[in-house]
């Protein structure tokens, strides 16, 4: 065979060149491919040397007491563990609703079980801004500490809320509410920062989440359209209907 | 998948919580070391180890039994190191720009001249490690930390990355070519 190239001589240092035994074959009656895969082996046995800190056997415990807290009791996916399904139905049914409302004139001045479902699904809308709003202000006045700042709470919200609203931000897109879809993306932006920021963080880190929160005037976009979602889930019945957001 | 760890799944998914206990005593010595060498410092690898075993149990539902449930948790500690070290990235872009600038680390570093085994053996390859493995793409890091220090297979990290073979295969060659580029010099110095 030819020289062995760099990528077979990686492959053959993981075992997994799919020529395994012709490469060997050819190394050893070929000083110049040994002496690459003597150089090749050098450099990954000095990436060995690179230590990594011990964890003793009790280490399983250690992290299982700091995490127990946090986990919640399971009991299936029976009606009692609503809390697992009900944001993403909830969420699910808007994507419905918001498809089709926009797609139907609302001609019909009689309540009618659609109008009724329409109330519904906008307290889900409004609920979702609440809880954003609710980690956005916890986060926006948070304090600055003298060591870290324990974010672990908000950033676990607001993992929970990014699915959601990431699912009512392309249904506000494609139904045509360009507002709405634009304070969804913002939102999703900040939600991801901090649903992918450690649990923990320095004060610098905090003021940075603060300052993109700020900079983008989230906290007032988000309640003003949390405002009008509320106004119009309040509008009577017969009129809601006829009124896009 | 490993027999023990099934029963476990299966057990922690009906709301048994010492079957979670189980396997987060078993795999988080392995997600640990899995982290640290993906995010480079200790401070973030725990951090990571307790996400993952919070986002596997969120997530235990969608979890397939056919491939094994320590790989599983890998791709979990894998996605969310990235996550951490884009975040960090963001930051580190942030402060940059707004600070004077500051000379590298690394070319502050001594040049590996000293007796081959003072320079091998010291603290400074290790940093000069750490800082090739910081140079490479997110994908090439982690195919090598996968194949490199956890043994796994071409097809298991394409499971991790959702990458296919041969993309995967490229991803661990160009990780050891940079490693090349970077550390040759240093070796050859210990030589």
């Amino acid at each position: 065979m030819n020289h062995a190239t760099e990528e077979q001589l990686v492959l053959l240092y993981y075992g997994e060149a799919p020529e395994q035994a012709e490469i060997e074959q050819h190394l050893a009656g070929c000083e110049e491919c040994r002496a690459g895969y003597r150089a090749l082996q050098a450099v990954l046995n000095t990436v060995d040397s690179a230590p990594v800190p011990e964890r003793g056997p009790e280490y399983g415990q250690a992290v299982w007491q700091r995490i127990e807290k946090r986990v919640p009791r399971r009991r299936g996916l029976r009606w009692t563990a609503w809390w697992i399904w009900a944001p993403a139905l909830a969420a699910l049914l808007v994507a419905a609703f918001l498809a089709g409302r926009f797609t139907r004139p609302a001609t019909s001045d009689v309540a009618s079980s659609g109008q009724v479902k329409e109330r519904i699904l906008l307290v889900a809308v409004g609920d979702h801004l609440d809880r954003s709003q609710m980690v956005l202000a916890e986060l926006s006045n948070a304090p600055e500490g003298k060591g870290d700042i324990d974010i672990s709470d908000e950033r676990e919200r607001a993992e929970e809320l990014l699915e959601d609203n990431r699912l009512y931000r392309i249904t506000a897109s494609t139904s045509g509410e360009a507002g709405m879809a634009s304070v969804l993306d913002d939102l999703e932006r900040v939600l991801m920062e901090i649903a992918h920021s450690p649990s923990e963080i320095s004060n610098d880190q905090l003021e940075d989440l603060q300052r993109d929160i700020r900079e983008r005037g989230l906290l007032f976009k988000v309640r003003v359209l949390g405002t009008q979602v509320r106004e119009q889930e309040n509008k009577p019945i017969l009129k809601a209907s006829k009124n896009r957001l | 998948m490993d027999a023990d760890d099934g029963a476990a799944v299966e057990r922690a998914r009906s709301g048994d919580s010492d079957a979670f206990r189980l396997l987060v005593e078993r795999h988080s010595r392995n997600v640990f070391r899995l982290a640290f060498r993906m995010t480079g410092n200790e401070h973030d690898a725990e951090d990571v180890v307790q996400e993952t075993f919070l986002r596997a149990f969120r997530r235990l539902d969608k979890y397939e039994t056919r491939s094994s449930f320590g790989t599983w948790l890998f791709r979990i500690a894998s996605n969310y190191s990235l996550d951490l070290l884009r975040s960090r990235k963001r930051r580190e872009d942030k402060r940059e720009r707004s600070l004077p600038e500051q000379p590298d680390i690394l070319e502050s570093m001594p040049a590996p001249n000293p007796g081959p085994d003072r320079v091998v053996y010291s603290g400074q390859v290790q940093g000069r490690v750490q800082a090739a493995l910081d140079e490479l793409t997110e994908q090439e890091r982690t195919a090598f930390v996968l194949r490199h220090f956890e043994g796994l297979s071409i097809e298991e990290i394409g499971n991790v990355l959702g990458t296919g073979t041969n993309a995967t295969k490229h991803s661990v060659f160009r990780a050891v070519q940079k490693l090349r580029r970077s550390l040759e010099p240093l070796v050859g110095a210990a030589k």
